[in-house]
């Protein structure tokens, strides 16, 4: 699959006729040789609200953080008013009238929430030793603003998740930038949480402030843009209006794939009793709750897909079978009950969880690696099985004598889930396995994967949001939005009933 | 200032004046350990600034110390210059010696930063024992000059100097500038996009923490006439210190001096158990750490917070 990046005509969505107030042009980030950001060029004027979105690993975010300066650019400039600020330190480029509201929160603990605002507020001085009365009285209505005038005299601690994230906001707004940047603003929040908060973006726009919104989707943001900028592996793929954009063949293909062609075996050619159930299964990550009553099934022999954003749930699902997170409600592997049992235990039980941050033994050489994961069988079975991963996966044996660490990042991918596949699972959990991987290698991975559904009985839950790639060689997938699972059903049906929301 | 109505500013002030009467009703000997007790208690207070407040775990509080102490001894010793310019030199060798280890704490963090801290322990140790012609070696360096001969005298001067050291620091830590820092402390990235410049806010931590480790250091020299590597630099002094902040209450800089006077008395108390006071000490302290986190000032405070 690779994906043909066309110029698409510029629209001129926005309303305001104004001069843009920040202005990037080819603006270009490399991580050693990965090209993280690829000459990026992007306007954004007063009064407006732009929505700059793509699929994980698209360069959004680090777009984000260079206008931040929380990254220094390769090449290319950003400029605020016709002042160069692509390269400063964060604490200039903020000073010069940029503000970015966090994701996740980190406020100070033992000061109250007034006290949390009032930082914000207060001047880059070491020699200040009491702050000026009007900072309190404006933190105070900054609080108001906001929505947290009632428990201004709290502290963080004991503030539910959507307050958290009206805190900073409330940090934002009381540097009082020209430009906003907004990471993520919706993640985790419920409904009428959303509405309160766009309500507070919306109020930024008033204020003739220019708002730049980081998302995954064009669905999450598409109320309250003026214009959306989409992204993938670094580049520009579609810029013009919500509508305009989702539209956008490119844009389409992207988060939809083209036409996939998918292989579903009907659920009744499996046996009536499932290999593992999950039923009301409720996680919490301290105020913010990470899934909600979810319920999954997985039949012996059967590959199950569960698609959903990122942030949406899946890690922590699979983390809750693994038995590594905390939670409540019932677990069940083919007639046991894990929520006792610990995760070395469950993983003795057959379940085996490939992560998405690979965990690989970066010095250990590829071979060592697999034998590592086979240690629990004797000499010769070992070798066995890994005669056979090198078999579907080749270029493992090329690399036989290769430190883990010199792998390119598919060919460690592959490496993961073989090192999983050597301690013979008898249910494989494989989370998000096409994270930061070029098109080229998924398609490896793609082929690997479907000869192992054709040549074993293995059972596989796989957790993604590349769609293109959970799709073909998926018999059944859920989908995860919010922690919740909130569709079932076979591949074929997905497109026309739930692609709409991975746009 | 609201640091005079808060009721801990008036506890603290009378624990003080009523330290002050000590000299008449407690015999010399316990005057002299709570003379060291104090100045280990500022030791204590200048790394709570770091550790508690600018977020950076200094194992080496005994570099900024050895430096403070070494400097001012050295120039006593060599030049017989007066003690109060040796004081004023030693401090600033400790200033330059702390900016110099603020430079990889920006760089590098956590662990890291935390070893690099332990290696300049190390090589201050080594340097003391390879010029020894200069400094004493390990046999350790006297100093011509004492403050004064009189044991009252020392302890108030200690006892003074302690309760003013916590009182500026303390002034430091509450003020909007200690806000920044715990805030640069926490979360360096948020606190940059926020404005602030976060190298800057922490080279001042650094530079304050040595200011008074280097000072209390020299001071220290001049009480007991002479300077070691054993009492002033040995990493398991550094550890004294650190157990001592700990103990007392992480990020009340006021703790870190009760933790350090409870320390010396706890050992004190201890001697008759002979080499098991030592390690009586420690099992207190890490029991401590280890089921009262935030120490016993810390305990304290949340309870009235509640």
């Amino acid at each position: 699959m690779t994906v043909a990046v066309r110029p698409t005509p510029a629209l001129a969505a926005a309303p305001v006729a104004a001069e843009p107030c920040l202005t990037v042009r080819g603006l270009t980030k490399r991580y050693g040789g990965l090209v993280a950001v690829k000459d990026i060029d992007l306007d954004l004027r007063p009064g407006e609200i732009l929505g700059l979105i793509g699929p994980n690993g698209s360069g959004k975010s680090t777009v984000m953080k260079l206008i931040m300066g929380l990254e220094r650019p390769s090449a290319g400039s950003i400029r605020l008013d016709g002042t160069e600020i692509g390269g400063m330190p964060a604490h200039r480029v903020a000073r010069s009238g940029i503000g970015l509201v966090f994701q996740h929160a980190r406020p100070l603990q033992r000061q109250t929430v007034l006290e949390n605002i009032s930082l914000a507020l207060l001047p880059d001085s070491l020699i200040r030793l009491a702050a000026d009365p009007h900072v309190a009285r404006r933190a105070k209505e900054i609080a108001e603003r906001v929505g947290l005038g009632a428990v201004v005299d709290r502290r963080p601690g004991t503030l539910p998740f959507a307050d958290l994230r009206r805190l900073e906001l409330a940090k934002a707004i009381a540097r009082d930038p020209r430009v906003v940047l907004v990471d993520e603003p919706f993640a985790g929040l419920t409904g009428g949480e959303v509405s309160a908060f766009s309500e507070l973006i919306q109020g930024f726009r008033d204020e003739g402030k220019a708002v730049l919104l980081v998302d995954h989707n064009v669905k999450s943001v598409a109320a309250i843009v003026d214009r959306v900028f989409a992204m993938y592996l670094g580049e520009r793929i579609a810029e013009g209006s919500a509508e305009s954009v989702m539209a956008d063949p490119t844009v389409r293909r992207v988060y939809l794939g083209g036409s996939i062609e998918t292989a579903a075996r009907p659920e009744a050619a499996f046996k009536p009793d499932s290999l593992l159930t999950v039923e009301n299964v409720d996680v919490l990550y301290g105020k913010a709750q990470a899934l909600r009553s979810a319920a999954i099934h997985v039949h012996e022999g059967e590959f199950v897909s569960v698609v959903g954003l990122n942030g949406a749930g899946k890690t922590t699902l699979f983390n809750a079978i693994s038995g590594l997170v905390p939670h409540t409600g019932t677990i069940r592997f083919d007639g046991q009950d894990l929520s006792r049992m610990k995760p070395a235990a469950i993983a003795r039980a057959g379940i085996v969880q490939v992560p998405e941050t690979r965990e690989l033994f970066g010095d250990l050489s590829v071979r060592e690696n697999l034998d590592l994961g086979g240690q629990h069988f004797p000499k010769a079975e070992s070798a066995k099985q890994r005669d056979w991963l090198y078999e579907l996966f080749p270029i493992l044996k090329a690399r036989e004598g290769q430190t883990a660490r010199t792998l390119s990042g598919g060919e460690q991918q592959m490496l993961t889930i073989a090192r999983a596949l050597m301690m013979r699972p008898r249910l494989l959990i494989l989370d998000e396995p096409t994270l930061g991987l070029a098109p080229v290698i998924l398609e490896l991975l793609s082929k690997a994967l479907e000869k192992l559904r054709q040549t074993t009985p293995i059972t596989v839950l796989l957790g993604e949001q590349n769609v293109t790639f959970a799709l073909p060689h998926a018999d059944r997938v859920y989908v995860l939005e919010q922690a919740r699972i909130v569709w079932e059903g076979p591949p074929q049906r997905f497109a026309s009933e739930m692609g709409s929301a991975y746009l | 200032m609201k640091l005079l109505t808060t009721p801990g500013f008036w506890i603290a002030i009378l624990a003080v004046l009523a330290a002050a009467t000590l000299p008449w009703w407690v015999s010399g000997y316990i005057l002299g350990l709570l003379t060291i007790a104090y100045y280990f208690g500022v030791f204590s207070m200048a790394w709570d600034l770091l550790f508690g407040f600018a977020g950076e775990v200094n194992f080496g509080p005994t570099f900024l110390i050895g430096l403070g102490a070494y400097g001012a001894g050295i120039l006593n010793n060599r030049y017989e210059l007066p003690i109060p310019y040796c004081l004023a030199v030693g401090t600033v060798l400790a200033v330059v010696g702390g900016l110099a280890l603020a430079l990889p704490a920006l760089k590098v963090r956590g662990p890291y930063f935390g070893l690099i801290t332990l290696v300049a322990v190390l090589l201050l140790q080594n340097m003391i024992v390879v010029f020894s012609g200069l400094t004493g070696g390990e046999i350790g360096l006297t100093v011509p000059d004492v403050i004064s001969i009189d044991a009252d005298t020392n302890y108030w001067l200690a006892l003074g100097f302690m309760a003013v050291s916590g009182l500026i620091l303390t002034a430091i830590a509450r003020s909007p500038a200690g806000l920044i820092l715990q805030a640069a402390g926490q979360d360096p990235v948020v606190t940059g996009a926020l404005g602030f410049n976060v190298a800057k806010h922490k080279l001042a931590a650094f530079a304050i923490s040595a200011a008074f480790s280097g000072l209390a250091g020299g001071l220290v020299v001049f009480y007991m006439g002479t300077a070691s590597v054993g009492t002033l630099i040995n990493t398991s002094v550094g550890v004294q210190v650190i157990i001592a902040a700990v103990l007392g209450g992480r990020r009340t800089i006021v703790g870190a001096a009760l933790g350090a006077v409870f320390l010396i008395a706890a050992g004190e108390l201890l001697r008759p158990l002979g080499g098991l006071s030592t390690f009586v000490v420690s099992a207190v302290a890490l029991l401590v750490i280890l089921f009262v986190p935030s120490g016993l000032l810390g305990l304290a405070s949340l309870r009235s917070a509640r």
